[in-house]
This record gives structure tokens, C-alpha cells and sequence, in this order.
């Protein structure tokens, strides 16, 4: 609706202003103008009002500040609506939209292209394919900026946040919904993501490959259709994020593939499909985090090796720890299983018996789906209690030797305020 | 064989005609015609398995007979048992929810009825059973349930008695107290039909014996007749006289 | 107030009074506080009293069913002889059962969830939905003890075969649906599993209860006919529905029995 009234507005407003007046003033304001005759280092206001410009190419070292929320409408939206082409500048307090989808090219509200040292902050992003989208670029910062879009097929979003070939990126604080992916990063090394809310995206909440080095944390990734997916990366850490209600038949918490070195901890992962599934995975952590009301808490794959789950804590999952391998290459001990029911005779807080959290049930889930329809019949149950006293199917050195007998302490993630608490997980 | 003709001109109280019933291929009721009526006291016997029981659960609507008709009053039998409201009944054995006290369940076959007040009380009396009425059933002894199912037998001054067994369980004292009640509801112009094996009972109080055997009615007539029939005085002989001669 | 009324009110007010009535609501009490305690008052508990529900509710109802009747054989003799209509002695037989069963077994669960005050939001929910599962399978399982009992006179066949009727639903069905979907992993399965469930009012019960409670499991199943049929209210209606007619069929059975019968 917006998007169909705002250019037949601006058009009334461009024949009202045949008289100038105050507020037609701004309305003549031309930004395209402005940077032209500005000096390297300059501040240039942009008043408030909505604007059609022409692609807006930033090709000088400028602040561009707009007061009172100024709107750069895309009308039609058939072209970018502005580009950063030079090292330090700094886009602050603006609105964009009117960016159509295109099929040729990843067309954004905002292209940074080959810059270092960008700064985009505040803004907000309505109705717009891409988001910020920037390519080979340095030292960048988007903060505290809000993404929202309505796209309704997977195959017609862009990205909030899309970087390619970047480094030293840093991402905070900002809200995105509705896209494609929330945040997707490509060959971008070192970045920082943090602090911020991707939720109700099509695909993922945040989306990266081929990016080494980055740091995720406090992040909140709700109700995203495919949840998160990592891929291809090394020297991973992935710190108090919230990964919640991913639900679907191939949707992921958080999805890990071909990764080395990943350090996963103090996550929160709760009413998931699957919260996490471990993929080609080597040599990472998983520590402290909480998986809570999950369908399968953690999928453990055979190709994933030499990786260590401590103090994890495991309630109210449909299926705590499923794997296709009948042996283990990962260790779990000192986790607590809330479906543990052993016995600490020696009181050093483990449980003297050891537990296994794969139960035969997930096997016979694993090899032939329909079988879920079985699931809580007590027949189920008693098979389940028979295999975990005399493994037959199950793998045998899949075990937490130590599990804990009382409930650790783990990290809440931070809340939001700007999220009410009920809609915090929806259904999709 | 029809007899007493004092009551030939009314319409009876009873009327069986052609009675037939099966459980699978046993025939047990093979055609019974058999009238009942008021102010008289009518002993149903033959040996067990000749069909006393599946003749009354017919009469009471319990088993639905294959063939034939019955009457009570003029009216047929039928499913919705609106004949049965002036039947009292007392089963062979007796037997109450245990839980509910003697007043409750009497006051559970009143609002059963749809609220109808019980007529006569007298024979709790008789019988002694007003204080233990507000005792739960399970607490009560076997005699005391009889004398209770009793009670309930005649709760709604029945015209029609079909009384299976019913001195069974009681002692002497209750016995004769019940069988005087029994005979003043007979000259009140009630119709008894009862079952009992105990020759003394029958011989006391029955004006007609019915003698079921092989699902017919083989004799039917009063006592004394029977007496003069098999040459017999004592009932009991009778009534073996009557059956070896069957058997013959 | 007609006459199915006054019957069942004064059949379950023997029941009431009984031992084992009494029993009945302590069991269930007692296992629902023990949860709490252990689990914690919160979805765990309801987890943990899926299976005793499931279990629990037909043996109970099938057992107590069949005896109430055998017992009440002769007194349902005089009553029969009363000028009452047979259908509706027996809908007051069988009321004065099922609720009396069905309300202990209610209060069994919610008392301690009330005490515990854990009866707010999501638990609430599913808390009512295992007891709304519970009653709808005891209203089932005292029908089917009625209809085995009306059809077989002899009491301790009658008890054999109620408890042949449990094992077959709680347990053999199962089995059998486990051996087949086995036996015939590389057929599509979707839609005779999804019949299979209709076909049993425990399995029914089962699966209503895990779309409330295993829902994310179930999302992340990969088959159309489930997902569409488990995330959808269409599919929770149906559900509930289905279990509608499982109350009635057997108990519409039990009926047309107990009148056309001989005594």
C-alpha cells in the first residue's frame, strides 16, 4: 500500500511547490547536488521529507545526516538508491524503500563497493530487495539500523545484510525481518556480528560461507524458516546467541558444515526442529549452551569428528542426541540430560551410572521416518529402556560418562526490549 | 384344564399363549398356554431345567420369547415395560448396589417410576427390616437382603407377584410372617405366581400347581387334584409320581 | 430430571462411596505429585503422565467396566423389571460409571498441578489436553467393558477378554504398526500409518497429545502427508473428532446389545 501511494505524493507535492514555501523547501533539496559541491570531511543534512532521486553516488569522504527522517524513495524501483564509492563515509538517520526485485542483479537500498571504513548507522530499510550490500569492502560498521521486508517467497527476497569479500566487518544492533537471509556473509573474514535480532526471515536468520575468523554473539535468531547455517569456515566462535523456533522438515538452530576449529558456546537453542546439526565438522567445542523443547537437540553426523559437548544442558527434548553411525567420533561428558535417572552414591555431583542419549527409537527414525508416528506409545518406550540397558543398535561409545546430576546454571541471553516476550517464538 | 371357574368370566390376569423359546438348538419353552389369576396363588414346578425360569424372564420382559404372546392385564408385553409397573418381582438372588443403604435404593426405584409413592409399608414391619434401612447394603446379611428384596417386591402394591425362591435365606419367624403377608395380599386380589422348593411353602400356600416339564406345562390344576390324580398326599410325591409317569 | 439421570446419579453415588473409586483418585494423585516433585511443575510433568494416561486409563476403565457390570448383574435384574425403558437404564449404568471414573481421574491430575500452581499458559494447555485425552479414553475403554460384558455372561471370560481388549490396544497395536512399517520400510507408509491411527482410540489420543507436545519433532518431519496433517488445525480437528466417534461407536454397540439381550 505505502509503496503505491508515496510516489503519487511526492508527485502532488512537486506541483504544490510551484509556490515555494518552508515546506517545499526541502522538498527541492537535491542531494545529488549537495555532494557534488561538497568538500572531503563534510557533514551534509538532509532535511526531512521524501525524495526520488536518481542513484545517489557517494564518491568523497562525507557524512550524510538527515534530520527528522528524510526518505529515499526508490518510485518505480528499478535502480539503487545510493552507493558508497569512497573510504570513510558515514550514512546516518535516513529511511530507504522502493527497491524492487530484480532478476539481474542483487539491486540494494545501499551498495558499498570496494570502500573502507564505512559507517551506517540508524537507518531504517522498508519494502527494499537488498538491504546494504557490500562488496570487497573494509572496516565497515552497520549498526543500530532496522531492515523490514514483506517478501513472500523465498525466491523473491534479497538479504538485510549482505557482504561479499569483505573484511573486518562489524554488525550490531540491528533489526531485520521479512528478507531472504537476515545476514549473509560470503568470503568475509574476521567479522563481528553482534547484538543483533533476524527474525521471520525465508531462508535463514543468518547465513554465512567461506568466512573464517568471525565472531557471533548475543545475537537473536527466531522463527527464521531454515533458522541459521554455517558453512565452510574455520576459527568460528559463536557466543550467548538465542537460537529459537526453527521449525520445519529441513530447518536448523543453527546448522554447521565442514567447519574446523568452531567454538560454540553459552547458546540458548529452544523449540527447534532440529536445534543444531553437526556436519563435517572437526575438532570444535560445544560448551554450556541450553537446549530446551527441541525436536532432535543435537544431530551428531558420522563425518563429524573429534569435537567435545560439555556441560550442556539437555530438557524437555523430543530426542536429545541422534546420529547415523553406530560409533562416535565426538566425546559428551559432564552434560545434564534431564531424562537422566541415575545415582551419585559418591556425591561428587556425576552420576555414577553413564548415560546414553541416543535412544533406539531415533534409529528407527533415522532409517524409516513414518516411524515417528510411534512416537511416546509405550511399546516405543519399553523397547527404548531395553536397548539403554543392553545396546544393541545404539552406539556403544556414544556416552557421557559424567553426566551431572543437578541442572548447571547457563548463560540467559540478554532480552530485548523491543521484542514483545509473547512473540518471542511463533509457529510459522 | 382349565380350572376355577369363579374366575372364568373375567379377563385374566395373565395370558400366555404359545410360548416358544430357544437358546440355540435347545428348546426350552415348547409352547406354553397358561393363564394367571387374580386372587390366587399359583406354584410354578418341575425339575431344573424344565423352564421355570425362562417362563418368568419372559413374563418380566427379561428374555423376549421367539413365538407366541403374552398378556399382563391386557396389556402386551413390550419394550418399554409401562406394563411392569404393577409387577412386583423377587429375584432368586437378591442383589443391591453395596454402597447405597436399603432407603436409598428403595428411593431409587421410586424416582425410577417417575416419583410414584410406595403403597403399603407393613411388611417392613413384618419383616422387621425398618432399622436397617440406612445401613449400607454390604453390611447387611444374606437374610436381610431377602427380606429387603422383599420389601421391594411389594413396594408399589403389586397385583401381579412373581416370586422366585422367596422363603430361601429366611428364618422360620420371617418365613411365616412373610407367607401371612403373601396370603392377605391374595385376598386383596393380587395374582402370585412363585417358585419354591421347599414342599411345605407350596403346600401351605398354593391354590393351582403348574408342573413345567421339557418346556410344557404337564399339569395344571389345584393341589388337591393333584393329590387325587397320582393318588398321592404328600405334594413331593406327587409331583415324583408325575414325573416318573412322564418319564414312562 | 429423566430416568438415564436418576439412575447413573444413583449409581454413582455407589460408586463414590466405594474403596476403590477412592483408590483410583489417590493413584492418580499420587503419581502426578510425584512427577511434580521430581520433574518440576512444568511440561516435564505432563511428559512423564503421557504414558500412565495412555496405560493406565483403558486397563482401569476396561477392568473396573466389566466387574461394575458382573457385579451389578442382579440388581440390573430388578431394575430391569421396574417399568423403565432398557436404553435408558443403560445409559444411566453406564453414566454411573464413566463419570464418576472420569472425574477422579480429572481431579487425580489437576488437584496436584492447582497446588503446585503450575496450571498457567503452555502447561495449562497440555494439562487439559491430557486430561481431555484421559476422559475421552475412559468414556471409550468403560464403553467397550460394558460391551464386552453385556455380550459375554460369564464373568471370568468377560475379564479375560477385557483384558486380552487392553493389551491389544495398548501394546499389540503398536506392535504390529512397528513390525510393518519395518517389514515394509521402501513403501511409502504415510497414509496406512496415518489410517493405523484412526484405527485405535490410544494411538489417537497418543498422536493428539504429541502434536501439543512434540510438535517441533513433528515439524521437522520431512513427509507432506504428516506435515500437513499435524500442522494443521484441520488435522488437530479431525483428531479430535475421530476420538468423538470413538466414544460413541462402542458405546452405541454396547446399547443395541444390552437391550436385545436375554437376561
Amino acid at each position: 500500500m505505502p509503496r503505491s501511494v508515496f510516489p503519487i505524493l511526492s508527485l502532488l507535492a512537486s506541483i504544490v511547490c510551484a509556490v515555494p514555501t518552508d515546506a517545499c523547501a526541502r522538498q527541492v533539496f537535491d542531494l545529488v547536488a549537495a555532494v557534488a559541491t561538497a568538500q572531503p570531511g563534510d557533514t551534509v543534512r538532509v532535511p526531512a521529507g521524501v525524495y526520488a532521486w536518481p542513484t545517489v553516488v557517494i564518491d568523497k569522504p562525507l557524512v550524510i545526516l538527515g534530520s527528522g527522517r528524510p526518505v529515499l524513495d526508490g518510485g518505480s524501483g528499478d535502480h539503487e538508491l545510493l552507493r558508497i564509492e569512497s573510504d570513510d563515509v558515514e550514512v546516518r538517520g535516513l529511511a530507504f524503500r522502493g527497491v524492487r526485485r530484480s532478476f539481474v542483479e542483487d539491486r540494494a537500498a545501499i551498495r558499498v563497493k570496494e570502500a573502507s571504513g564505512c559507517r551506517i548507522v540508524d537507518n531504517r530499510f522498508d519494502d527494499v530487495f537488498f538491504g546494504i550490500y557490500l562488496a570487497r569492502s573494509r572496516r565497515c560498521v552497520v549498526e543500530d539500523n532496522t531492515f523490514v521486508s514483506h517478501s513472500e517467497k523465498e525466491t523473491d527476497g534479497g538479504n538485510a545484510v549482505h557482504s561479499w569479500h569483505s573484511t573486518d566487518l562489524e554488525v550490531r544492533n540491528n533489526r531485520m525481518e521479512g528478507f531472504r537471509d537476515g545476514i549473509y556473509l560470503e568470503f568475509t573474514t574476521d567479522a563481528l556480528v553482534m547484538g543483533n535480532t533476524s527474525r521471520r526471515n525465508l531462508r535463514y536468520g543468518l547465513h554465512f560461507m567461506f568466512s573464517d575468523r568471525c565472531r557471533y554473539e548475543d545475537n537473536r535468531f527466531e522463527s527464521n524458516a531454515a533458522g541459521v547455517a554455517v558453512m565452510y569456515a574455520h576459527e568460528i566462535e559463536m557466543r550467548r546467541n538465542r537460537f529459537a523456533g526453527a521449525w520445519g522438515p529441513s530447518a536448523y538452530g543453527l546448522l554447521l558444515k565442514e567447519l574446523k576449529d568452531a567454538v560454540v558456546e553459552d547458546n540458548r537453542f529452544e523449540a527447534n526442529s532440529v536445534a543444531l546439526l553437526v556436519e563435517g565438522t572437526d575438532r570444535s567445542r560445544f560448551q554450556r549452551n541450553a537446549f530446551d523443547g527441541n525436536g532432535w537437540a543435537v544431530k551428531l553426523m558420522a563425518n563429524a569428528g573429534d569435537n567435545r559437548f560439555e556441560r550442556n544442558v539437555f530438557r524437555n527434548n523430543t530426542f536429545d542426541v541422534a546420529t547415523n553411525s553406530r560409533r562416535a567420533y565426538s566425546r559428551f561428558e559432564g552434560n545434564f540430560w534431564d531424562r537422566y535417572r541415575g545415582y551419585d552414591l559418591d556425591r561428587d555431583g556425576t552420576g555414577d551410572v553413564p548415560f546414553r542419549p541416543v535412544r533406539l527409537f531415533s534409529l528407527l527414525v533415522e532409517r524409516n521416518e513414518p516411524a515417528l508416528m510411534l512416537l511416546r506409545s509405550v511399546l516405543v518406550d519399553a523397547l527404548d529402556v531395553a536397548e539403554r540397558f543392553l545396546p544393541v543398535l545404539t552406539p556403544d561409545n556414544l556416552v557421557d560418562e559424567a553426566p551431572l546430576m543437578t541442572e548447571p546454571a547457563v548463560h540467559a541471553t540478554r532480552s530485548d526490549p523491543r521484542t514483545p516476550l509473547a512473540q518471542r517464538i511463533e509457529r510459522p | 384344564m382349565m380350572l376355577v371357574p369363579a374366575h372364568e368370566a373375567e379377563s385374566p390376569l395373565v395370558r400366555m399363549d404359545g410360548i416358544e423359546k430357544s437358546f440355540g438348538n435347545h428348546r426350552v419353552l415348547a409352547g406354553v398356554d397358561v393363564d394367571l389369576h387374580r386372587g390366587e396363588i399359583t406354584a410354578l414346578v418341575g425339575p431344573n431345567g424344565a423352564g421355570k425360569t425362562t417362563l418368568i424372564k419372559c413374563l418380566l420382559g427379561l428374555s423376549r420369547a421367539d413365538r407366541g404372546r403374552i398378556e399382563v392385564e391386557g396389556r402386551t408385553v413390550d419394550p418399554d415395560g409401562e406394563y411392569r409397573r404393577r409387577i412386583g418381582y423377587m429375584p432368586q438372588n437378591p442383589s443391591f448396589p453395596d454402597n447405597l443403604t436399603g432407603r436409598e435404593v428403595i428411593d431409587l426405584l421410586r424416582e425410577v417410576r417417575g416419583g410414584e409413592e410406595p403403597g403399603d409399608p407393613s411388611i417392613r414391619r413384618l419383616l422387621g427390616l425398618e432399622g436397617e434401612l440406612d445401613k449400607p447394603v454390604r453390611t447387611l446379611s444374606g437374610g436381610t437382603r431377602q427380606k429387603l428384596s422383599a420389601a421391594v417386591a411389594f413396594l408399589f402394591d403389586p397385583t401381579l407377584l412373581v416370586l422366585d425362591e422367596p422363603t430361601a435365606g429366611l428364618d422360620p419367624v420371617s418365613a411365616a410372617a412373610f407367607k401371612d403377608h403373601l396370603r392377605h395380599s391374595k385376598d386383596r386380589g393380587a395374582g402370585i405366581l412363585l417358585t419354591s422348593h421347599v414342599m411345605s411353602d407350596l403346600e401351605a400356600l398354593c391354590d393351582r400347581v403348574l408342573f413345567l416339564l421339557d418346556g410344557r406345562i404337564r399339569f395344571d390344576g389345584t393341589l388337591d387334584r393333584l393329590r387325587d390324580e397320582t393318588g398321592q398326599r404328600a405334594l413331593e410325591r406327587a409331583i415324583s409320581t408325575l414325573i416318573s409317569r412322564e418319564a414312562a | 430430571m429423566n430416568t438415564t439421570q436418576r439412575i447413573a446419579l444413583y449409581q454413582a453415588r455407589d460408586a463414590l462411596r466405594s474403596r476403590w473409586i477412592v483408590l483410583h483418585f489417590l493413584a492418580y494423585l499420587a503419581v502426578t505429585e510425584g512427577m511434580l516433585l521430581t520433574g518440576g511443575a512444568s511440561v516435564k510433568a505432563v511428559v512423564g503422565l503421557v504414558n500412565v494416561v495412555l496405560l493406565l486409563v483403558p486397563l482401569v476403565s476396561l477392568v473396573f467396566g466389566v466387574m461394575r457390570l458382573y457385579d451389578a448383574r442382579d440388581f440390573v435384574l430388578t431394575l430391569l423389571t421396574q417399568p423403565v425403558r432398557r436404553s435408558a437404564l443403560f445409559g444411566g449404568l453406564y453414566l454411573g460409571l464413566a463419570v464418576p471414573l472420569a472425574v477422579t481421574f480429572a481431579a487425580g491430575i489437576l488437584v496436584p498441578f492447582l497446588v503446585h500452581g503450575a496450571l498457567g499458559g503452555e502447561t495449562g494447555v497440555r494439562v487439559a489436553a491430557l486430561v481431555g485425552c484421559g476422559v475421552a479414553l475412559t468414556l471409550v475403554f468403560t464403553a467397550v467393558a460394558f460391551l464386552v460384558a453385556v455380550r459375554q455372561a460369564d464373568r471370568v471370560k468377560g475379564i479375560g477378554l477385557a483384558l486380552v481388549t487392553w493389551i491389544g490396544f495398548a501394546l499389540a497395536f503398536d506392535a504390529v504398526v512397528l513390525l510393518v512399517v519395518t517389514a515394509f520400510a521402501q513403501y511409502p507408509l504415510e497414509r496406512p500409518m496415518l489410517v493405523a491411527v484412526f484405527l485405535n482410540p490410544v494411538d489417537l489420543a497418543r498422536v493428539l497429545l504429541l502434536m501439543l507436545l512434540d510438535a517441533a519433532a513433528l515439524m521437522g518431519y520431512t513427509g507432506a502427508v504428516f506435515s500437513r496433517f499435524f500442522g494443521s488445525v484441520a488435522g488437530l480437528s479431525v483428531s479430535v473428532a475421530a476420538l468423538g466417534l470413538w466414544t460413541l461407536a462402542p458405546w452405541l454397540a454396547a446399547r443395541k446389545a444390552f437391550v436385545t439381550r436375554d437376561f
